[in-house]
């Protein structure tokens, strides 16, 4: 028994770990090809390992990256594919800027003005990613489809809605267009780290709750229960009286509402504003960081992390003379091996349980033989 | 070129010098401890926009002063942390002269800026942050466009022109309303089309040439002559569509039509808007390597040099009178252009 642990143990670890063995091998032989050092690659990046302001920054990163992944990992593990986690986060940082930022605001205690524009950033991911649930309950629109649309058409709202005849104010002389800034009562104050000039978002305790609240609710309630078994099967889920639709529906705006919190801790604790350069695209990122979190509360957090870190080391790999697009490479190789890892380490499991019990089943069968 | 000579000139006109420099360089030879870092908007060297120009700008400066450079690329999807980070890591690397090419820099240059007092920085296309080791490099983009408009209300024959903006921005609005001041200034009737590729934060639109041919297809379908390409490198789609159609277009921020790029669509390319951030780029090592470099916003417009208009091609010899009447009148500020809607 003790020789079966710790073999799942290692069986667990070996498709992660070979995945990242595999990428960071034929990343150094890209390297080497086109002629650059992988040497000195290694060197950046424990280099930037070495600074703090990288790894505060890095920290920062997953922050961001983690919640995308949950969000995404809610609707996977009911076998939705929500795509337009980048559009919610998006509606939901413009949103919640411009209520944080406004005039009427001020007055209010900072505690409650902070949870008002939590709680507004998850109405407006909910609400967003609920048009994709409705469409797909009343009208069997794919959720592929219209959350890849409402991302296009989040891009131009977001952008209608981000203009100084609006929401935005453009200050003289600037080319950016911005909502106002939020004043210190709005803002979430993060940790100073020595020798960093970037702070810790005061938000990171929101990734690490709403990573708790995920791996709670899935294994420890009964929707968490209803919730994967109609990912896993659905007519057997619709055979014990789970309402599909209302499954549907729940789960899409808890992606949706998690979704919402993405930009949030980069508004309150860094910008305290929504500005053309927000960052976009993090809701990709996100679903990434699930696959190769594989849904896992904390696998997902060791991906954001590896992700944010890897990220974060770009500018020194640039200015190590490494080009930074190995990060991307890096990644995309990772992403394509673990899958890929997973299921040899998925088959072979499937064959060592059946050569296990052949074996079982054939011994037995020579004791009976042997007793006849 | 002749107005690079010109500002170059202007730039070391006083050759009493501090920095322990001779006041003519000469080429290939280290003329002092200059360290050049530069860190590109997304897209870096090699985008055929905004960012090459501000290389070509480095490059020159590279050539004639034997400066070393590093230079360093923005990511999509960075917050202001990773472009402070970009900014510490050349100051903190010994580069004392650091220019950031696009206003995404401003918060993060601010943050780094005051913690570098030793570090002349420079940021294009931004008049924030207000520091004291800042130069803000920004340029009438209206003005050029202004000339660009009139230019195009002379030429076009039915009255009907198109403006195609890479992304829609207040940075490339900034081209639209001076534009189409321009048009309406000569043909108070004429009629302006006016489409953006890209929202923001999708800025393909400035290096995405099916976005830009499909765009200009439909203007000259609905009876523009000539379209405005202020779209990057999507502006070559724009040009293709225009010599498929028998239309003309109008180049941005350098001379399009002498582009090797472009070669095959340059005549249709009557005149294009010069904006010379490779100048602005040049101008400002120069100022640092004689020991003048000046802090505060620094305009470069019709008057001061660094946004104009082209001839080349010869398209526009016939109008070109009327065209430097109102560019006289702009410089004189008899017109003032708008710059916003």
């Amino acid at each position: 028994m003790r020789n079966l642990t710790l073999r799942s143990v290692l069986l667990g670890l070996a498709a992660p770990v070979g995945a990242l063995v595999f990428a960071a091998l034929l990343c150094a032989g890209i390297l080497a090809v086109t002629g650059h050092s992988p040497v000195d690659t290694v060197d950046a990046m424990s280099a930037s390992a070495q600074r703090p302001r990288t790894l505060v920054n890095s920290l920062n990163t997953a922050v961001s990256y983690y919640l995308s992944a949950v969000a995404v990992a809610i609707g996977f593990r009911m076998k939705l594919f929500n795509i337009g986690v980048d559009g919610q986060y998006r509606m939901a940082a413009l949103l919640a800027a411009a209520l944080a930022g406004a005039a009427f605001m001020e007055g209010v205690p900072p505690v409650l003005r902070v949870t008002m524009t939590v709680l507004a950033s998850m109405l407006v991911g909910a609400a967003w990613a609920g048009i994709a649930a409705l469409l797909k309950v009343t009208r069997g629109v794919s959720e592929v489809i219209s959350t890849i649309m409402l991302n296009a058409i989040a891009t131009y709202l977001v952008s209608y809605l981000n203009n100084p005849a609006r929401l935005a104010e453009v200050n003289p002389g600037s080319n950016d267009v911005k909502t106002p800034d939020i004043t210190a009562g709005g803002q979430v104050p993060g940790f100073e780290v020595t020798g960093s000039s970037s702070k810790v978002y005061g938000l990171v305790f929101l990734a690490v709750l709403v990573g708790f609240l995920y791996w709670f609710v899935l294994s420890r309630t009964r929707f968490g229960f209803e919730l994967k078994a109609t990912g896993l099967s659905e007519s057997a889920a619709v055979a014990s009286g789970v309402s599909v639709k209302k499954m549907v529906v729940i789960s899409m705006l808890l992606s949706g509402a998690v979704a919402g919190l993405v930009g949030i801790p980069e508004l309150l604790g860094a910008s305290h504003s929504y500005s053309l350069n927000f960052p976009a695209g993090v809701g990709f990122i996100g679903i990434a960081v699930a696959l190769l979190g594989r849904n896992h509360p904390i696998g997902m957090a060791v991906a954001a992390l590896l992700w944010g870190f890897l990220f974060n080391t770009a500018n020194s790999l640039d200015t190590a003379g490494v080009p930074r697009e190995i990060v991307d490479i890096m990644q995309g190789v990772i992403v394509l091996s673990v899958v890929v890892a997973y299921e040899l380490v998925r088959r072979y499991r499937v064959r060592a349980e059946q050569h296990a019990v052949g074996h079982a089943l054939g011994r037995t069968k020579t004791a009976e033989e042997v007793s006849a | 070129m002749a107005l690079g000579l010109t500002l170059a000139a202007c730039g070391s006109k006083n050759d009493s010098t501090t920095g322990g420099t001779s006041g003519t360089p000469s080429a290939g030879k280290p003329a002092s401890n200059l360290k050049i870092g530069l860190a590109y908007d997304i897209g870096g060297r090699g985008d055929q926009s905004f960012n090459d120009s501000a290389a070509r700008g480095l490059d020159k400066a590279k050539s004639e002063f034997g400066f070393d450079i590093k230079e360093l690329e923005a990511a999509a999807g960075e917050t202001d942390a990773q472009k402070e980070d970009r900014l510490r890591q050349l100051a903190e690397g010994g580069y004392n002269t650091v220019i950031a090419v696009g206003f995404a820099y401003a918060t993060a240059l601010e943050k780094t800026a005051k913690d570098y007092p030793d570090v002349k920085f420079a940021i294009i296309d931004s008049a924030d942050p207000k520091v004291d080791n800042v130069a803000n490099l920004t340029f009438a983009e209206q003005e050029g466009s202004f000339l660009v408009g009139v230019a195009a209300a002379l030429k076009s024959k039915t009255g009907n022109v198109g403006f195609i903006g890479g992304v829609n921005v207040p940075l490339i609005q900034k081209f639209e309303v001076g534009f189409a001041a321009g048009v309406k200034a000569v043909k108070a009737d004429a009629t302006v089309q006016v489409k953006y590729l890209t929202q923001p934060p999708d800025f393909t639109g400035f290096n995405d040439p099916a976005k830009g041919e499909t765009a200009a297809k439909g203007m000259y379908d609905a009876g523009a002559d000539i379209v405005y390409a202020a779209a990057g490198g999507s502006g070559n789609g724009v040009f293709k569509t225009a010599k498929a159609n028998g239309k003309f277009g109008i180049g941005v921020d350098s001379d399009q039509y002498n582009l090797p790029a472009l070669a095959d669509v340059k005549d249709v390319i009557i005149t294009s808007m010069i904006k010379e951030v490779d100048v602005a780029v040049y101008d400002f090592i120069s100022s640092v390597k004689d020991a003048k470099f000046a802090k505060g916003e620094k305009v470069y417009d019709l008057k001061a040099g660094g946004i104009d208009y082209s001839t080349s091609g010869g398209k526009i010899d016939d109008i070109k009178t009327k065209v430097d009447e109102y560019k006289a009148k702009i410089v004189s500020g008899e017109i003032k252009v708008p710059s916003t809607k």
